[in-house]
């Protein structure tokens, strides 16, 4: 029956947003059925927040890892992306200059820094996005489960992480463009980035790779080694004691979901049209926890779920109730996880049964 | 009363020293001149004003510094008394004033300084040995050469030894600053100021370029020495700020300690409470200025008791409706805590506005004070002082009382106290109260040195769960030590690494720290830590 | 399990994904523009970091908008407010402009604190070709045509603040503190530039640069207590930001750094700032706006007690950017009536040229750069929390959105007039389009 629900959310992730684009694209804009490119975007940026979601579901629902800096992986993925679109603006920035963005314009930088080499490739900066956040998901994960940090001192200092990332891509000097980040991108792999095909094809992309990422994380947490992860989240000395490494195990899954969480930020950028520091806050790992504890832990589908009603809640009160809003959103969190402790979807299954 | 007589028996004395400046008929008149608009013409007239031996001098010059000096539209000038207007010149009442078309006489820092200059020139001789301190250190700032003969009349007679350090600093400066006097005297001025040794000191002696080449060459001298002397008291001062912050994190931290240290609840809304204590803090201090402004001075010994009960009931009142419905899944506790947060962030925002609230620090509490080489701001001094006193309180409920026991049993094995007879329910409410009480005490503290806005909370969280990790959760001690390593290294690592990069130099070290010990400095031992 | 249910459980879960996609996707669709009315955006954060500064702006402009609406509306129409929360968050801002735009199509925005949440939202208003009014001050280095920025630039605030330092307490070292983002950065960059072109030594220029919401100060302010003990009078010039402020002064009065020693002039507080801290050791403490509560003048006293009215909270105070906020929105309206419509494009051209009285009692114009004319006014702290005006531009200052004194920007300017219409032209090279 699992397999049942990854099908349905599958044809319908994909089926609506290749609808959406269609509609977005094959109709006018007077006409009843169209859909403005207002709501592809966003739509694409739920899609986005989705595959964040099921990153952290796939360690914190198989492998009992509550990472609480999982944006982290996220943000650096976008922020390769970031660096991508803004060596593509060239000669279009205010300035004009051919080589340097912007920001390093009016810093008075000379030259580009060293690692924004390569940055002008494509390939290679997709290659980043899924390296640069894999390689630190290996290095923190390597160091964090060799010593057995678990449960909650894994989540605060996966907080830590985060928060020193927050400050140090803050920090004007390090080249990233500090607070402000990077914005103004004008086009990626020479289609222009306001277009409204651009936008409908970033959003079928998105709801590929959301799916794509489903798939992965299904076969591998059905497969043997899946049940092993299970057995390291429920008991991890027994699972240990049977002769496993429940090291290994959690690391890779750990590393599978930093890389999901980095794709997820490179369709994240090119659609919201700004990466800043701001990704980087603790504050927004915390509420991609939230979307899953939402959705239903452990199920992937319920992230899915869970990422796009919360943003979609999110969209509609911060417009409707602008003074209100946290309080809807606050007890949105306190009810859910006193009166759903499965989530949207385990109440969706009690309604059946 | 008393600092008209003052100033009155300072202008005699001025009078007989300085007859030139007496004659008023050649001077131009000052009170023209304080009528100007140009800063310049009243610094200057505020200085002919001082010397010239008018009677109305002293409470014009006053009026200036308490900001009732008006001046009309036809060039009058009106002092602003509790019941009128007085003619400053005159010193006569003047009836009919239309007060939309008066005018604050200017002043800017210039003429701030014309106006300290005078009164502290004036203040020299006040019978009360604290003004006269008061009155020195003020010369000593604004150098006057004028105040040289003052300064002169005043020593003949001091008799208190400190007084007299001041003045003989403060005639140094005016010395010196000025290229009064023999070269004899500079170099025994330059002698004193060395003796002072502070960063005053070497100020003026770094500004001397006029002076005779043999007290140049002294005073470079004692700049050299004054630095040698700074760069060891450096240790000392940065020792000084780790420990503030320190206790700062400390306080932060305390109640986290008892709510996450000792229940395991992971509590997200602790800088709420931590703000909630702070806001406490405000309201109180409003209701004191309402209904009592005389014991406005000892608000915060209100505040502290209210805001221990204010964020303690609170505390009781979301354990009982919220935390012991999720003992045993304590992940869920912080997405639960976190949501409200969220409300109560926004709750704050709604009932007392988004923007700063302005919370008074009493006087006991403000300014610094020179200790040897060291700087030591009495706000931070006290703060110290105040998570001493918590953390010891926290601690002495928690080993001599019943209710500790109760707790530090109910935490160590519920069922087993549950079945002596302990009310294990009540035990949790109690503690959880205990540790958000303790937050909100911390709240008035932080009030004190960070904004009181609904934000407050945030800033601290963080930090907070990093003291208890790094100490070793359910351990005060670790926490103690923990929280005054974290403040002492971040203090040392900031000069050299800059505010920014010393912050994510510390979090990277602390990462890695808990990666060799997984559980902290102190981790406790024993059964209960596998659970 | 039999299938049936499990099918069942499917379409469960197939209904509330729909509705979330068709939720969000219909947005777009409904809400129709209201007849009668037209749709002013406010685009403030109410809640997160920056709604500490931004609610008061959202509140004057309801109150803008009321006071049109007694005075018969716009063109026949009454005005309506329409408020969203962009929360602090960069992105969220851009995606409700989309929202104000795309779905309320309302004819103008007011909006924006943070110069990255003003570049967030910029693609947006090319793209959707409407109108942004910009409140505050801001480091310059941009010209957009869809951006009228009604905050000062750097000459319009720092520069004149430096100069009167410089003539009257005859400053000669120089603190340059501030929060590490791009205004900060900027503007010391600007004003390292110009100290150096007016003869101060590197060494006797300190700068400083601290995170967001930085709360202990103290070895920061003893080193400049240090640094200015070298013998030549000093003065410090904060850009530090919000929240940073009010535990940056506390420390100020504690370590006893009085104005008449160390005098800390500052870009970023105000009345509203001043209202959190106990001002009277920062007597003396200077900033430099382009307006201050305290300034006398008719306008600007029916304006203080037009919002006490509004407020309902007669001590509620007024400061620059919400007199930035009221000129921009009554260009606004003058552009509105001039053009005849609300229609984008013509308000665009009706705009450049337009003359509203400021609340100092003057007239300030809005130049072909987008940028206005202004008064730069200096101000001492006082005990009350308000300052007291010491100094003055005789008449209004033009903006240099393109600062003169760096390297990227000096061939640079902005005019968005036919024929020109550029906001980075070359003068050197005679093109549009930046500095190579």
């Amino acid at each position: 029956m699992n397999r049942l629900s990854t099908t349905i959310c599958v044809i319908l992730v994909l089926g609506l947003a290749s609808l959406m684009a269609i509609l977005n694209l094959a109709t006018d804009a007077g006409s009843a059925l169209h859909v403005p490119t207002y709501a592809v975007s966003l739509v694409g940026k739920y899609l986005c927040y989705a595959i964040l979601a099921l990153a952290l579901d796939l360690v914190w629902g198989y492998a009992g890892i509550l990472s609480l800096g999982h944006a982290a992986f996220f943000a650096l993925g976008g922020y390769a992306m970031g660096m991508y679109l803004m060596r593509q603006i060239g000669t279009r920035g205010v300035y004009g200059n051919a080589i340097l963005p912007d920001f390093m314009v009016f810093l008075n930088y000379k030259d580009l820094p060293w690692y924004w080499h390569g940055f002008d490739n494509p390939a290679f900066a997709l290659l980043m996005a899924v390296l640069v956040p894999g390689l630190l998901a290996l290095v923190f994960g390597w160091l964090a489960f060799r010593s057995r940090v678990s449960g909650v001192y894994l989540s605060i200092i996966t907080q830590a992480l985060t928060y020193a990332l927050l400050l140090a891509f803050f920090r004007n000097d390090m080249g990233f463009g500090g607070n402000n980040g990077m914005t103004d991108f004008k086009d990626m792999f020479g289609l222009p980035l306001q277009a409204d095909a651009t936008r409908a094809g970033l959003l079928v992309a998105s709801a590929v790779m959301l799916c794509a990422c489903l798939l992965v994380a299904r076969f591998v947490v059905t497969s043997r080694f899946g049940k092993v992860l299970i057995a390291v989240r429920d008991t991890e000395a027994r699972t240990r004691f049977l002769g496993y490494r429940p090291e290994s195990y959690k690391l890779f899954v750990f590393v599978l979901s930093a890389i999901m969480a980095g794709i997820g930020g490179v369709l994240y950028v090119p659609q919201v049209g700004i990466i800043n520091p701001g990704e980087f806050a603790p504050a927004g790992s915390i509420e991609a926890v939230i979307w899953v504890a939402v959705g239903g832990r452990g199920t992937l589908v319920g992230a899915i779920l869970g990422a796009v009603l919360v943003n979609a809640g999110k969209t509609y009160l911060t417009g409707a109730f602008p003074e209100l809003w946290l309080f809807a959103l606050g007890f949105l969190f306190i009810l859910v996880t006193l009166l759903l402790p499965k989530g949207v979807l385990g109440l969706l299954q009690r309604a059946r049964s | 009363m008393k600092s008209v007589r003052r100033l009155l028996l300072a202008l005699a004395i001025g009078l007989l020293i300085v007859p030139a400046a007496s004659r008023a008929d050649d001077a131009p008149d000052p009170y023209s001149g304080l009528a100007s608009q140009s800063f310049e013409d009243i610094a200057q007239a505020i200085t002919t004003l001082a010397a010239s031996g008018n009677p109305q001098a002293a409470p014009t010059i006053a009026a200036l510094q308490n900001e009732t000096l008006f001046v009309t539209p036809d060039q009058a000038l009106l002092i602003k008394t509790d019941d009128g207007y007085t003619n400053a010149r005159t010193g006569e009442k003047v009836a009919d004033v239309v007060e939309d078309d008066l005018a604050n006489v200017r002043v800017n820092n210039a003429v701030r300084r014309a106006i300290e200059a005078a009164s502290g020139a004036l203040d020299l001789v006040s019978p009360d040995p604290a003004t006269r301190l008061r009155a020195a250190a003020q010369v000593f700032t604004s150098r006057d050469p004028t105040s040289l003969p003052l300064l002169g009349a005043a020593l003949a007679k001091e008799t208190n030894a400190q007084v007299r350090t001041a003045l003989l600093q403060a005639q140094a400066a005016a010395q010196l600053a000025s290229n009064a006097g023999s070269e004899a005297d500079q170099l025994s001025a330059v002698a004193t100021l060395l003796a002072r040794g502070d960063i005053e000191a070497k100020s003026l002696l770094g500004s001397l370029h006029d002076n005779p080449q043999a007290v140049l060459a002294k005073a470079t001298a004692a700049i050299a020495s004054i630095e040698r002397m700074e760069r060891l008291w450096s240790l000392a001062q940065g020792l000084f700020y780790g420990l503030s912050l320190g206790s700062v994190l400390l306080l932060a931290a305390a109640g986290l300690a008892i709510t996450f240290g000792v229940m395991g609840v992971i509590n997200m809304a602790h800088g709420e409470m931590v703000m909630l204590g702070a806001y406490t803090t405000y309201v109180v201090q409003s209701a004191i200025a309402a209904a009592a402004p005389g014991l406005m001075g000892f608000s915060l010994m209100f505040a502290v008791p209210a805001a221990f009960l204010v964020s303690g009931l609170i505390g009781v009142l979301i354990e009982r409706t919220l935390i012991r419905f999720l003992y045993g899944r304590p992940l869920e506790t912080l997405l639960a805590t976190w949501g409200l947060s969220l409300v109560l962030q926004q709750a704050v925002r709604t009932i007392f506005g988004s923007s700063n609230r302005d919370v008074t620090t009493p006087g006991w509490m403000s300014g610094s004070d020179a200790v040897m080489g060291l700087t030591i701001t009495y706000n931070r001094l006290y703060i110290i002082a105040f998570a001493v006193v918590v953390i010891g309180l926290l601690m002495a409920v928690l080993r001599y009382t019943a209710l500790g026991l109760r707790m530090r049993a109910v935490t160590q094995n519920r069922r087993m106290a549950s079945a002596m007879g302990i009310r294990t329910p009540w035990i949790d409410a109690l503690t959880f109260g205990l540790g958000s009480g303790v937050a909100g005490m911390a709240g008035v503290a932080l009030s004190q040195i960070d904004n009181v806005s609904p934000n407050l909370g945030q800033s601290y969280i963080i930090d907070s769960f990093m003291v208890v990790v790094f100490g070793g959760v359910g351990n005060l001690w670790g926490t103690v030590v923990s929280a005054l390593t974290l403040g002492i290294v971040n203090k040392f690592l900031e000069p050299f690494a800059g505010a920014v990069l010393g912050k994510i130099v510390v979090l990277v070290a602390l990462i890695l720290f808990i990666q060799r010990k997984p559980r902290g400095m102190f981790p406790l031992k024993g059964r209960a830590v596998e659970q | 399990m039999s299938t049936v249910r499990s099918w069942l459980r499917g379409a469960g879960i197939a209904a509330t994904a729909l509705a979330a996609f068709l939720g969000s996707a219909g947005l777009g669709a409904s809400q129709a523009q209201a007849q009668g009315t037209i749709k002013v955006g406010i685009l403030h954060s109410l809640s997160g970091t920056m709604a500490i500064s931004e609610t008061t702006l959202k509140d004057v402009m309801l109150m803008l908008i009321e006071e049109q609406n007694k005075k018969g509306g716009l063109l026949g129409k009454k005005l309506e407010a329409v408020v969203v929360d962009p929360a602090s968050n960069w992105p969220l801002f851009a995606e409700k402009a989309k929202e104000l735009i795309n779905v309320d199509h309302v004819a103008a925005v007011f909006g924006c604190w943070t110069s990255v949440s003003r570049k967030s939202v910029l693609p947006v208003f090319k793209e959707t070709d409407n109108i942004l009014f910009y409140p505050v001050q801001y480091e310059g280095e941009e010209s957009e045509r869809n951006v009228f920025y009604t905050g000062a630039a750097p000459n319009q605030q720092a520069i004149p603040a430096v100069d009167y330092l410089m003539a009257n307490d005859k400053v000669k070292r120089w603190v340059l503190a501030g929060t590490d983002y791009v205004y900060p950065r900027t503007t010391n960059k600007i004003l390292e530039a110009y100290l150096k072109s007016k003869g101060v030594a590197a060494e006797d220029i300190m700068i400083n640069y601290t995170p967001f919401g930085h709360s202990d100060w103290q070895n920061i302010v003893a080193e400049i207590k240090k640094f200015g003990s070298a013998g030549k009078k000093t003065a410090v010039v904060s850009t530090i930001n919000g929240d940073a402020n009010v535990p940056f002064y506390k420390e100020l009065g504690n370590q006893g750094i009085k104005a008449t020693d160390i005098p800390v002039v500052a870009f970023s507080v105000g009345e509203e700032e001043l209202a959190g801290i106990d001002t009277k050791p920062l007597v003396g403490h200077l900033a430099a706006w382009n307006y201050f509560e305290s300034v006398k003048s008719p306008v600007n006293t029916a304006f203080i007690k037009t919002w006490h009215d509004f407020t309902k909270k007669p001590n509620r105070t007024t400061n620059d950017p919400m007199e930035a906020a009221y000129i921009g929105f009554n260009m606004w309206i003058k552009a509105v009536q001039k053009a005849g419509t609300v229609d984008q494009d013509k308000v665009i051209d009706a705009l450049v040229g337009v003359a509203v009285p400021n609340l100092t009692g003057g007239l300030s114009t809005m130049m072909p750069n987008h940028h206005i004319t202004k008064p730069v006014l200096i101000g001492e702290v006082k005990a009350d929390g308000q300052f007291n005006v010491v100094w003055s531009t005789p008449g209004t200052v033009v903006a240099n959105e393109w600062s003169p004194y760096l390297e990227g920007s000096k061939d640079l300017i902005a005019d968005w007039r036919a024929p020109m219409s550029c906001g980075n032209f070359n003068v050197k090279t005679g093109k549009c389009g930046g500095a190579n």
